[in-house]
């Protein structure tokens, strides 16, 4: 029984940690939401792509860093510390993981590699309007076309994270022989992408295939059960990713309130020395603590194959973050008074941030419905 | 970062169970499996057969005659007993006075106390609490009179747990009214049987005669009994506070009471015919409590793995005491409610309800004192905003 992170970890979580307090604190997120365009930054991209926070959870032989899903929680917890834009969840975690695990050798080094060195973005392209959060119960089709081993894909997909932006889409599709995954180009004849703007002020995209055309090349992971099987365990890597960046939202929050609490004066004394306000800091630094322990146990359970284990530790923790997560984000917002609802302090990004993540890879109800089928 | 036990650990934990499976009497077993209370003659049974063995103070230095465990054998220890439903040791003399008196006492007091304590041949009780210090136990008014070779002791303790079985009291006394009140109080050991000195029990919300008033009426103590320095027993007693955080997580009993819960829920049938455990409501309700279990498991062996290397506790072990007491508290809630009507029975006789719901009741009602003894959870949170989140004091 170890939770210490290795001198290599710790010094990622340095690294990084200290690139978001120079180079991205909250006020470049500000700028970005308030501008044209996609939200992020190609220039910081390849940045990080560059000090290897892309490759970095990745097996060597994908061209990764040899590091484990243990070091993208690291990254994201500190992105989520000054709620840096960056697609990591979306790109390096959904689309990463989709292709890691999905595809073969030659898509990997077509479509992951340039991903890993931050010349590409990615995304997965899972949810649709009638499956909830359910990655397996997909209406999009891939009706097989004329030549050897080709489909068109046709359906909507929505909320796609990243999916105004990235070059490469992963889209799930049904097949007569069952699901499966392609990559389809951000440029591909058929496909329109529509921008959507998030609650959390970044954007995604719905998107529209109209018969767009692919070939065997672009299929992943056959067909059935083998795609499933990746939708899933990607899906539990974007939940527990979603933890991690939550957990750095939530003690970033905890934080401001609590300097806040022990700044801000009425009644002619702190408003921190009043009891009723410490007990509910008290109570939002116990939903902290308990969500940097199941994040940390989902970050480990991610990579585990027994699917009881996984689901489990990556529930309990994404359940965590809906609830004792949001506890902290909504109380934040109360102890801040009505500064706490202006769009001019960063408080209420960080809330809607929350939101978002909560939300991301099955809400609350759903872990914990999934949860208690295995009780 | 590593979340396994390491296969020597693991072998322990098999030793410890299979040891407790084979020593605990037949009469207890099946109380424990009930999850029945426990009277004072089967503790103090269970307790000499611990001692027999060498197991009954798991974290008392070997040369006061621990048993050696590491850190986080004493929390395999303690877990698998609590899982197992063993009688539940008085705390009193083995986990509050002993450490104290190893770390304060002088040799003749560590010789006179410590061996009688291990062996169960005497039994302990805490005066701290009196009808006017409750959580502003500074405020105590118990008081010492020094009258040169011995004190004189005057006064009222209250909810003084299991005084009535009790051999010795560890009492916190008033010696000075000078200065701050806390410089004024000094720690006393005193025999039972003195004169002048009278324990009432009194009866509890689970109906057992758990508590004590007890009286001082010039109560003679020689000397020798003053542990620590004079006026200078709120040192103790913090001390105190701040010992085996991580065994009152209360992990175990809460396992067994979600255990015990879904036991019941797996009998009980519901409206619709099916077992309440089969419905997704009742399936929902137990996994909250046990998702939020396992983040409370996770932070206890966070707080473990830091003492495991000596480090000092982090801030997350000052929240184990409140998370634990709530989580116990939600558990026999649970308990109770899926008993539906069986919820109305109190100590029924045999057949009234299933033999696993018997002692429900008394648990839920006993339970309710978690989230107040050992510092209550108000008095928890003032110290967490002050020492963790330094918020400012009033």
């Amino acid at each position: 029984m170890d939770f210490d992170l290795s001198e290599e970890q710790q010094l990622l979580a340095k690294t990084v940690g200290d690139y978001r307090k120079q180079r991205s604190p909250v006020s470049r997120f500000r700028e970005l939401r308030d501008a044209e365009g996609p939200g992020w930054s190609a220039q910081a991209w390849a940045e990080m792509g560059e000090l290897g926070w892309l490759a970095a959870p990745f097996p060597e032989a994908l061209g990764g860093l040899g590091g484990s899903f243990v070091e993208a929680a690291i990254i994201l917890e500190q992105l989520g510390q000054t709620l840096v834009p960056e697609p990591y969840l979306a790109s390096v975690v959904l689309g990463g993981y989709t292709l890691a695990l999905g595809a073969d050798e030659a898509q990997q080094q077509r479509y992951l590699a340039p991903m890993l060195e931050g010349e590409t973005s990615l995304a997965l392209a899972w949810a649709e309007a009638n499956n909830r959060f359910d990655p397996t119960r997909v209406e999009c089709e891939a009706r097989p076309a004329a030549g050897a081993g080709g489909f068109t894909l046709h359906g909507d997909k929505r909320f796609v994270l990243n999916g105004h932006a990235a070059d490469h889409l992963l889209v799930s599709a049904t097949t007569p022989d069952g699901l499966a995954l392609f990559v389809v180009g951000g440029d591909a004849p058929g496909l329109t992408r529509t921008t959507v703007g998030l609650i959390d002020g970044q954007r995604g995209a719905h998107l529209r295939l109209d018969g767009v055309a692919v070939t065997a090349a672009q299929r992943l992971a056959g067909t059935g059960a083998g795609a499933k099987a990746v939708l899933e365990r990607v899906l539990d890597y974007g939940a527990a990713g979603a933890v991690a960046e939550g957990l750095g939202v939530a003690s970033a929050m905890l934080d401001m309130t609590n300097e806040y609490l022990g700044t801000r004066e009425q009644f002619g004394r702190k408003i921190g020395s009043f009891q009723a306000l410490q007990h509910r800091a008290v109570d939002m630094f116990i939903e902290v603590e308990l969500l940097r322990s199941l994040s940390m146990e989902a970050m480990i359970r991610a990579n585990e194959a027994d699917e009881r284990e996984r689901v489990m530790a990556v529930s309990a923790a994404k359940h965590q973050l809906a609830t004792g997560g949001q506890l902290v984000s909504r109380q934040s917002v109360q102890l801040h008074g009505g500064v706490g609802v202006t769009d001019e302090h960063d408080i209420g990004l960080f809330f809607k941030r929350m939101q978002a993540l909560a939300t991301i890879c099955g809400d609350g109800a759903h872990h914990a419905t999934r949860y208690a089928k295995l009780i | 970062m590593d979340l396994s036990f390491t296969p020597e650990d693991q072998t322990f934990r098999e030793q410890v169970r299979a040891w407790i499976a084979d020593a605990l009497p037949d009469d207890l077993a099946v109380k424990a499996r009930a999850c029945a209370h426990f009277t004072h003659e089967e503790i103090m049974r269970w307790h000499k057969i611990l001692a027999a063995k060498g197991w009954v103070a798991p974290s008392w230095p070997e040369k006061f005659g621990g048993p050696g465990f590491s850190v986080t054998q004493r929390f395999i220890f303690n877990e698998e007993l609590e899982l197992a439903g063993t009688p539940p040791l008085s705390p009193f003399g083995l986990v509050m006075v002993a450490p104290l008196i190893q770390r304060f006492g002088n040799e003749a007091q560590q010789a006179r106390f410590l061996p009688k304590i291990l062996s169960g041949e005497e039994c302990w009780c805490q005066g701290y609490s009196e009808p006017n210090a409750g959580s502003d136990l500074a405020s105590l008014r118990t008081t010492a009179q020094d009258m040169g070779d011995h004190f004189v002791v005057n006064g009222q303790k209250t909810w003084t747990t299991y005084a009535q079985h009790a051999d010795w009291i560890f009492c916190l006394v008033r010696t000075s009214s000078e200065g701050k009140k806390q410089a004024g109080i000094s720690f006393l050991l005193i025999d039972m049987r003195s004169e002048g000195l009278e324990a009432r029990p009194m009866l509890t919300l689970s109906h057992s005669p758990a508590f004590c008033d007890t009286f001082f009426d010039n109560v003679k103590v020689p000397k020798d009994n003053l542990l620590g320095p004079l006026n200078g027993g709120w040192t103790l007693a913090k001390a105190l506070l701040g010992h085996e955080r991580t065994l009152v997580a209360a992990v175990g009993v809460v396992r067994r009471w979600v255990r015990l819960a879904k036991s019941i829920a797996a009998v009980q049938v519901g409206a619709d015919d099916r077992p309440l455990l089969q419905d997704p409501y009742w399936r929902r309700r137990v996994a909250d409590i046990e998702m939020r279990l396992r983040a409370h498991e996770m932070t206890n062996y966070r707080a473990l793995a830091e003492q495991q290397k000596g480090r000092h506790p982090g801030p997350e072990t000052s929240i184990l005491k409140v998370v634990g007491s709530e989580l116990q508290q939600r558990a026999s809630e649970l308990c109770m409610e899926v008993m539906g009507h069986d919820a109305l029975a109190w100590l029924p006789e045999d057949g009234v309800v299933p033999d696993n719901e018997r002692w429900v009741a008394p648990n839920f009602c006993y339970d309710r004192a978690a989230t107040i003894y050992a510092g209550s959870n108000e008095i928890q949170r003032n110290i967490i905003a002050k020492h963790i989140l330094r918020l400012p004091s009033a």
